[in-house]
């Protein structure tokens, strides 16, 4: 199911160094095409189908259409992401449309703070993990 | 002075902690060792993709499938036992169980959406929320950000300044002065000509399984539907052998049963949904075949069934000509529904759309396109392809150290808890052997025990100053070999793909899947092999190995790919000398020896231990006695 980007819709990133895409792909995949300044996938068959560039394509112009070896044509899962949720839209070949939106964080993207409100590094010897400090660690019972 | 492509900047960088790898054990380690290390020890983070979507769970999840609760780590260490035939490491898996849940509340923390039971909504689980249980030991996430913000709290923790991203590491280094101790790291940006030469204290070997050493079934664009991430490139094991790290237990692997094609989760249409799988005729196929289960007694009366007998079942189905397998989901859907309102129904039907689509949405594409409809046709099964790993229902990986204090035998506690058998490498998730079933939770755990443990290593070790083995010049240019490859010879010919000089990656990791599948227990012999097999199978690989000199690569992303499968070639390796190595048919249904077909515990209920000798290039094996330190029982 490899990604393919609209060429009507990819604007490059606006001639930024490294595209949306191109940033986020954990196979290395999504390229940019410097002449035409469009982005594309360069190795379709090394594609894992995650959508993570689609969902950070601030143009929208990254699909996925299934793998055509296994799938039929026609049908397609589109995601539509903001920081608080998640809205998909899936085609069915057949033509019926079903849409789902489903919760991906409770809080403001950027707002952790990690060590905020959490105990002081302890004691480095034994085998409590920092955030569990002054708990008695539990040892195998028979 | 600025690289260019073949003619790499050489840049040095000195660190105490080099953490390698960004998936779930990398972030654990990240968030806890900064802690503990504070402003004195430096921490260096390298990973070969993004931080926010690297990694396992890149995608994100549709479930935490380790939370214990209310349940004892003595029962977890049972379970994870029995699903893997008995030969698991108990301290290992026992601290896991211990740590595991502090990481899931910070998950929950941190934003991560936990479904509750209507009693208990809002309320986060360590003030006593309950959890929507999936399983015994599963609960329900809304998990497509999973990995979001799991990297947001490591990279804050660490520091931006500390973390490198598109840089993939390729080789270890081991010290001049001191024997079998680490001392630093060799690799790429795949993005600029730059090499990067790492000297540090200790490192933290955490790059992944292992995918794609076998021929995939489907072979074609399809073959990035791998069920585990294709990019896990067996980095971890490849890394670590060459420098003479002990493995263990890397003949095991784990073919997961998944919905065909797509390889979309089935756990919680088991475990939620109550589906039942059965074969082409309607009859449940582990039902049908208890007796030949008993053959494997006594995990066959595990609590569970352990995962490679269903699929043993599943597979004598399919080959006496009694498939297709069928997940029957109109049934399990029909009778939840019996009790339901329309409104809770379409809810019922949003969870099973969600449940692919927070981690495998080609599954939902491959419904989408086929015209399927969960609640109106049922569903094809299939095993897969082999993978290794040792997180999930897999437990292969690398020999390490283990806590001190719950009464394991001397020879499995070294000092350091995670740190492997070379002095200052350590290791955690898919890396660390013989103790499966941490994923996404247990790995970012361990990865924390490993973190604070490296973090007292280099305390201990402080005068310990590295120096690099090896010439870095020479390495450099073993690192660009396949790219000298590539310029010396490519105007030779008129199609620069068909060149008798060298040989493109995507050819070498054919190859290697080619004769992995038809020799070492692939899908096409039904996941069968012998002696003589294996043989013809190590040949071949032997074979790959000498023709690794001739990779090419005709850029920087050819450049991983050709060490990718480098790294692929050293992790089959090794699968297959163990399982040369191992006279028993342990984990049928994962994989048969179908000249030693049985169970043997008199003589194999052990470890099987390997290391490379980086000295004299060769491999050596041994059995390791095994000992439960918790209580077993079945039936």
């Amino acid at each position: 199911m490899p990604t393919f980007v609209w060429t009507d819709k990819c604007d490059g990133c606006k001639g930024g160094e490294v595209t949306a895409c191109m940033y986020i792909c954990p196979n290395n995949l999504m390229k940019l095409d410097t002449e035409r300044m469009k982005a594309f996938n360069q190795e379709p068959e090394q594609c894992w189908e995650c959508q993570c560039c689609v969902k950070a394509c601030p143009q929208q112009a990254i699909e996925v259409r299934a793998y055509q070896d296994v799938v039929p044509m026609g049908g397609a899962c589109i995601p539509l992401r903001t920081d608080q949720a998640i809205m998909w839209t899936i085609k069915f070949r057949d033509g019926e449309v079903k849409r789902f939106k489903f919760p991906v964080r409770t809080t403001p993207v950027g707002s952790i703070d990690p060590y905020g409100n959490k105990p002081e590094a302890g004691n480095l010897d034994d085998n409590l993990l920092f955030t569990e400090s002054g708990k008695e660690l539990p040892v195998i019972s028979s | 002075m600025a690289g260019t492509f073949g003619d790499p900047e050489i840049i040095d960088i000195e660190t105490d902690i080099l953490i390698v790898g960004g998936g779930m054990a990398a972030c654990g380690a990240a968030f806890e060792a900064k802690r503990w290390a504070g402003d004195d020890v430096k921490i260096t983070l390298v990973d070969k993709a993004a931080m926010d979507r690297s990694g396992a769970v890149a995608m994100g999840l549709s479930a935490i499938n380790t939370y214990l609760g209310d349940r004892s780590p003595e029962d977890y260490c049972r379970m994870v036992s029995a699903d893997l035939m008995g030969i698991t490491r108990d301290d290992l898996v026992f601290d896991v169980g211990r740590h595991v849940d502090d990481s899931v509340h910070l998950f929950e923390e941190w934003g991560l959406p936990i479904w509750k039971d209507k009693e208990t909504e809002g309320v986060p689980l360590k003030d006593g929320g309950k959890p929507v249980r999936s399983g015994k030991w599963q609960i329900m996430i809304n998990g497509e950000g999973y990995k979001t913000i799991v990297a947001e709290a490591a990279k804050k923790a660490l520091g931006i300044e500390n973390i490198m991203e598109r840089v993939f590491i390729v080789k270890y280094l081991l010290d001049t002065n001191e024997d079998n101790r680490i001392a630093g790291a060799v690799g790429f940006s795949v993005r600029e000509h730059k090499l990067f030469v790492f000297k540090a204290n200790a490192i933290l070997n955490v790059a992944g399984g292992c995918v794609n050493i076998f021929r995939p079934r489907s072979v074609g664009e399809g073959n990035g539907r791998t069920w585990y991430p294709v990019w896990n490139a067996g980095s971890t094991y490849a890394m670590a052998a060459e420098v003479g790290a002990e493995l263990t237990m890397m003949e095991n692997r784990f073919v997961p049963a998944r919905f065909k094609d797509g390889y979309g989760p089935v756990g919680a249409w088991f475990l939620l949904f109550k589906s039942k799988a059965t074969n082409g005729y309607g009859e449940d196929y582990t039902v049908k075949n208890a007796d030949m289960l008993a053959d494997f007694a006594p995990y066959d009366k595990a609590a569970v069934i352990p995962t490679c007998l269903r699929n043993h079942a599943m597979l004598k189905e399919m080959k006496d000509g009694n498939g297709p397998i069928f997940m029957d989901t109109p049934t399990a859907m029909a009778k939840l529904a019996e009790s339901m309102t329309p409104k809770e129904i379409k809810h019922l039907e949003a969870e099973a759309w969600e449940d692919f689509l927070d981690m495998c949405i080609g599954q939902a594409g491959h419904w989408a396109g086929m015209n399927i409809r969960p609640e109106e046709t049922k569903s094809e099964l299939m095993p897969t392809e082999p993978y290794l790993l040792g997180s999930h229902s897999g437990c292969c990986g690398i020999w390490v150290s283990g806590p001190s204090d719950l009464g394991a035998p001397d020879t499995w506690n070294w000092g350091y808890n995670r740190m492997t058998t070379v002095k200052g490498l350590f290791t955690a998730g898919d890396g660390v052997g013989a103790s499966g079933h941490k994923f996404s939770s247990g790995s970012h755990a361990e990865g924390r025990i490993a973190g604070k443990n490296m973090v007292r290593f280099v305390r201990d070790h402080k005068d310990f100053s590295p120096s690099l083995k090896g010439d870095i010049k020479e390495i450099a240019e073993e690192i660009y070999l396949p790219v000298r490859n590539y310029f010396e010879h490519k105007d030779k010919t008129t199609a620069e793909d068909i060149n008798p000089f060298y040989i493109t990656p995507k050819m070498f990791q054919m190859r290697l899947q080619k004769y992995m599948d038809e020799y070492v227990a692939g899908c096409s012999t039904y996941y069968q092999t012998n002696a003589m097999m294996l043989e013809i199978g190590l040949h071949h690989v032997q074979m790959l190995q000498e023709d690794s000199k001739h990779l090419r690569a005709k850029d920087l992303h050819e450049l991983m790919r050709a060490w990718e499968n480098y790294h692929r070639m050293w992790a089959a390796e090794a699968h297959l000398r163990h399982i040369q190595f191992r006279e028993e048919t342990r984990y049928p249904g994962f994989f048969y020896r179908t000249d030693f077909p049985k169970l043997d515990e008199e003589n194999w209920k052990c470890f099987v231990n390997s290391r490379f000798n980086p000295e004299t290039r060769e491999w050596e094996l041994k059995k390791v006695p095994h000992v439960d330190l918790v209580e077993k029982h079945y039936g």
